[in-house]
C-alpha cells in the first residue's frame, strides 16, 4: 500500500502544472451554459488540444497522450487546482468516446474522436425522453430502416448543452415488436443540424439554456453512424453508464480544489465560535480526501459497474453539501447569483438527478453490491 | 502509486478473521463484561501469537517493527469480531515506550515492551488533556484488567498504583476507571510529550480501524437479517426504504475505509483525524441502521447484535471525539491556523 508517486508521475505532474500556469485564463470564462461562454470554452478546448492536454488518457493517435488512469487523475488534480475552466466536451469525451473505444469501428474512431478532442465537434447525449426518465428502457423514439441507413422520429429531452452542441448520440427503438423493452433498441449518432431536427433550448433553474428538447422528424442517419449491432443499443449504452456515474465524470481533483477554496472562504468569512459551520467545512475536506483515496484504490483495481453507483451517490451529495456550506459562509451574499459559488451551487443541485437518480443508484447498490432482493420497480 | 493492500496484508487479515470466527468471540465478550476476563485474555494470547501485539513495537524490543498498515488491518478484524479488552491502549502504550526509547529514555521500554510484544501482558494508558476538548481527565479502559496502568500528565509519565471504582460503560465490555494518583514516575521531560503525541496517533488509528470493523459487522448482520425476515409477505430487504438505508450504510463505510488506510500510510494528524471522524460516524450510523432494521429484536441484550451496537458510539468518541478531530482537520488545511 503506497501513496507516493513514481518519477514518471511526478515529471508528468510538473509538466502539466507548468503548462497550466502559463495558459489558464486569468479571468474566469463566462458560464458555459450561455452562447458566449460556450464559444469561449470551445476555444479553450482547442488550446488544450494543441498542447495535447484535452484528452490525456486517450491513445496518441486520437490526440491523447496514452497515459492511463493514474496520470489522468494527477492531471485532473493540477487542472482544477490551477482554477482552469469547466469542460464543455464532457459528454462526448466521457460517454461517447468510451463507447466507441469499446463498441465502435476503427473507421468511426478515426472519424469522430480527433474533432472531439479539439472541441471542433461538441456532442450531446440524447437518451432521456419525456416519458422515459428513470425507466429509460421504456423509450419510444423510433429508428426505421431506410435505404443505406435509418430515419429517426420522436422526442428527446434534457439533453445537456444540446442548445449549442453540434452532434448527438442516443438510443432509439428499432424493433417495436421485440419481446422486452430492453431489446430492439439501436444506438446511433446524428447531426443536430440535419434536416428534420428541431432543438428547443430549456432554461435550467437559473434560466440559462443548459439543456434542450430535440424534436426529430424523419432525420436520416447513414449506416456508418450506427454504433455496434442494430438491436443491441441497450447493452451498449449500459456498458458505458459506469463512466457517467463513476470517476471519469467527477474527478477527485475537482473536489480537492473546491474543498481548498472552501477552507479559504472559512478563513475569511468564518466565525471561530460557529463550530457547527466549522464542522461542515471539515467534513468537506474529509470528503474530498475520502473521494481521492477511494478513487486511487478504484483506479488500481478497476471497479465493477455497480461500484460506480457508490461513486455517483457520493460525489453528487458531497458536491451539494460543499456548496451549501459555502453559501452559508457567505451569509446574506449567498443568494447573489454572480459569483463562482452561485454557479457551482446551481450546477450541484442537479447532481442527485442526472446520470441515474440517486434513488436508482441506491437500488443498484442494495441489489448488486449487498445482494438484497429485487423489489417492485 | 498503488493504493491497494498487498497480498500479504490481505492474507494476514483473512487469517485473523478465520481465527476469530472459530474462537466464539461473542462468548468472550459476554464473559469479559460479566466479570470473567479468562476467555478474553486467552483470545488476546492467540492474537499475540498471530503477531498482532508486536505490530507497534521496534524489533530490538521483540516486536515486528512499526507497521501501521498491518495494524489497521488487524484492528478492523478486532472490531468485526468485537474483541474485548484494552487492545488499543496496549498499542498506544507500546508506541509511547518505543518512542521514548528512541528519544533517549530506554528504561521503561526495556522493562515493559517484551511482555507487551509477547502478549503476556496488557497495558492501559490515559493522556490527560488531549482526548477531547471538553473533558481533560480521561477514564482508563479496563484498568482493572490491565497489568500496567500508565498515565501521562504534561511532561510526566507515571505508572499508577491502581485505579478508582470501575464505572459501567454504555458498552459493558468497556470497563472504565480513573487511574489512582501517584505511583512511580517512569520518565519526565519534553520527550514524554512527544512520545505521548505519537501514542495518541496510533490509538486514533487503531480505534478508527475498530470502528470500521464494527460498522462492517453490523452491516453484514443486518443485510443477512433483511434478506430473511419477511413481513407483508415479502423479505423486508425488498422494501426500498430498507434498501436505501443499507445502501447508505455501505456508502459511508466504503468511503471511510480508504481514509483509514490512507492515514495508516501517512500517519499525519490531519489524515488520522479525518479517518477517525469518518469511521466513527460511519460505524455509529451503521449501528442506528442495524437497530432500526432489526426492529424490536435488535433492541435486546440477548441478541449478539447488541455486542456491536453498544460499541459503535463509545468508539466514535474514544481517543478523539468528532468535534476535536474536525478541528484538527481544519487546522491541518488552514493557512492561518484558525
Ligand atoms: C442537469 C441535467 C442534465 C441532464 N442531461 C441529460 C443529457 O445530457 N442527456 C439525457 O439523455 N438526459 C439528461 N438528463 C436527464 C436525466 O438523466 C433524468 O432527469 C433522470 O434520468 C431522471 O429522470 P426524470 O427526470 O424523468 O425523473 P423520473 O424518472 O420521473 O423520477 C422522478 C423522481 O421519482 C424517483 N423515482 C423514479 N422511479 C423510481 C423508482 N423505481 N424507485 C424510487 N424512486 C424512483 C426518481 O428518483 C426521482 O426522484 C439531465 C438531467 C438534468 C437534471
Amino acid at each position: 500500500m503506497d501513496l507516493s508517486y513514481t518519477r514518471t508521475e511526478e515529471a508528468f505532474r510538473a509538466e502539466a502544472r507548468e503548462w497550466l500556469r502559463e495558459h489558464v485564463p486569468a479571468e474566469p470564462l463566462p458560464s458555459l451554459e450561455t452562447a458566449e461562454g460556450f464559444a469561449a470554452h470551445r476555444a479553450w478546448e482547442a488550446e488544450l488540444a494543441a498542447a495535447r492536454w484535452s484528452v490525456v488518457s486517450w491513445p496518441e493517435a486520437y490526440g491523447g497522450r496514452g497515459v492511463g488512469l493514474a496520470r489522468w487523475l494527477l492531471f485532473e488534480e493540477e487542472y482544477w487546482a490551477a482554477g482552469a475552466p469547466g469542460r464543455v466536451s464532457q459528454n462526448g469525451v466521457q460517454l461517447l468516446a468510451p463507447t466507441l473505444f469499446d463498441h465502435g469501428t476503427a473507421e468511426q474512431r478515426a472519424r469522430v474522436l480527433p474533432s472531439m478532442a479539439t472541441g471542433e465537434t461538441i456532442w450531446a447525449q440524447a437518451w432521456s425522453e419525456p416519458e422515459a426518465g428513470s425507466d429509460l428502457a421504456s423509450l419510444t423514439s423510433r429508428a426505421v430502416r431506410t435505404d443505406g441507413g435509418w430515419l429517426l422520429s420522436g422526442q428527446k429531452t434534457w439533453s445537456s448543452r444540446a442548445a449549442f452542441a453540434d452532434r448527438a448520440f442516443g438510443i432509439f427503438r428499432s424493433d417495436p415488436d421485440a419481446d422486452r423493452p430492453h431489446r430492439g433498441l439501436t444506438y446511433l449518432m446524428f447531426d443536430l443540424r440535419a434536416p428534420g431536427v428541431t432543438v428547443r433550448p430549456i432554461g435550467r433553474l437559473d434560466g440559462k439554456p443548459a439543456f434542450a428538447e430535440l424534436f426529430l422528424d424523419g432525420v436520416f442517419v447513414p449506416d456508418e453512424d450506427v454504433i455496434g449491432e442494430p438491436g443491441q443499443g441497450w447493452r451498449i449504452a449500459m456498458s458505458t453508464t459506469g463512466n457517467e456515474r463513476g470517476l471519469m465524470l467527477r474527478s477527485p481533483g475537482r473536489f480537492l480544489a473546491a474543498a481548498d477554496r472552501l477552507v479559504r472562504l472559512w478563513e475569511t468569512e468564518g466565525e471561530p465560535a460557529d463550530s457547527a459551520l466549522r464542522d461542515r467545512v471539515a467534513d468537506a475536506v474529509i470528503g474530498a480526501r475520502a473521494y481521492q483515496l477511494f478513487t486511487a484504490g478504484a483506479a488500481a483495481r478497476l471497479p465493477t459497474g455497480a461500484e460506480s453507483s457508490l461513486n455517483k451517490v457520493f460525489w453528487s451529495e458531497y458536491d451539494l453539501a460543499l456548496h451549501e456550506t459555502a453559501l452559508d459562509l457567505l451569509g446574506a451574499d449567498g443568494e447573489l447569483t454572480d459569483g463562482a459559488w452561485a454557479e457551482g451551487y446551481v450546477f450541484s443541485l442537479a447532481g442527485p438527478l442526472y446520470a441515474g437518480t440517486n434513488e436508482i443508484q441506491r437500488d443498484i447498490i442494495a441489489e448488486r453490491l449487498l445482494g438484497l432482493p429485487k423489489g417492485r420497480r | 502509486m498503488t493504493f491497494l493492500p498487498t497480498d500479504e496484508q490481505r492474507a494476514f487479515a483473512r487469517s485473523l478473521d478465520a481465527m476469530l470466527t472459530a474462537a466464539d468471540t461473542p462468548a468472550a465478550v459476554r464473559a469479559w463484561a460479566g466479570g470473567d476476563p479468562g476467555p478474553g485474555r486467552a483470545l488476546w494470547g492467540r492474537l499475540a501469537e498471530a503477531g498482532v501485539s508486536a505490530l507497534a513495537i521496534p524489533e530490538e524490543y521483540e516486536g515486528l517493527g512499526l507497521l501501521p498498515v498491518e495494524l489497521a488491518h488487524a484492528f478492523v478484524e478486532l472490531g468485526r469480531h468485537a474483541v474485548p479488552g484494552p487492545a488499543v491502549e496496549t498499542v498506544a502504550t507500546a508506541v509511547l515506550l518505543g518512542e521514548l526509547a528512541r528519544l533517549g529514555e530506554p528504561g521503561p521500554a526495556k522493562r515493559l515492551l517484551p511482555g507487551l510484544a509477547s502478549g503476556e501482558r496488557t497495558a492501559t494508558l490515559t493522556i490527560a488533556g488531549v482526548e477531547t476538548v471538553r473533558h481533560t481527565v480521561p477514564y482508563a479502559l479496563d484498568a482493572d484488567r490491565a497489568d500496567t496502568v500508565l498515565v501521562v500528565r504534561g511532561e510526566e509519565l507515571w505508572r499508577a498504583p491502581g485505579h478508582g471504582p470501575v464505572r459501567v460503560s454504555a458498552d459493558p465490555a468497556r470497563r472504565l476507571a480513573r487511574p489512582a494518583p501517584g505511583g512511580e514516575l517512569l520518565a519526565e521531560g519534553p520527550a514524554v510529550t512527544v512520545a505521548a503525541g505519537q501514542a495518541r496517533r496510533w490509538a486514533m488509528l487503531a480505534t478508527a480501524a475498530q470502528s470500521l470493523g464494527v460498522g462492517l459487522a453490523l452491516l453484514d448482520r443486518t443485510v443477512a437479517y433483511a434478506r430473511q425476515r419477511a413481513q407483508f409477505g415479502t423479505p423486508i430487504g425488498a422494501f426500498q426504504a430498507v434498501k436505501h438505508r443499507l445502501a447508505d450504510t455501505l456508502l459511508a463505510l466504503e468511503f471511510a475505509r480508504p481514509l483509514l488506510f490512507g492515514a495508516a500510510v501517512t500517519m499525519t494528524p490531519g489524515d488520522l483525524a479525518a479517518a477517525k471522524v469518518a469511521t466513527g460516524e460511519a460505524g455509529y450510523a451503521a449501528a442506528r441502521t442495524a437497530l432500526q432494521i432489526h426492529g424490536a429484536v435488535g433492541y435486546t441484550e440477548e441478541l449478539d447484535l447488541s455486542l456491536w451496537l453498544r460499541k459503535a458510539r463509545p468508539l466514535r468518541n474514544a481517543w478523539g471525539d468528532p468535534a476535536t478531530c474536525r478541528a484538527t482537520v481544519i487546522g491541518a488545511y488552514s493557512r492561518t491556523g484558525s
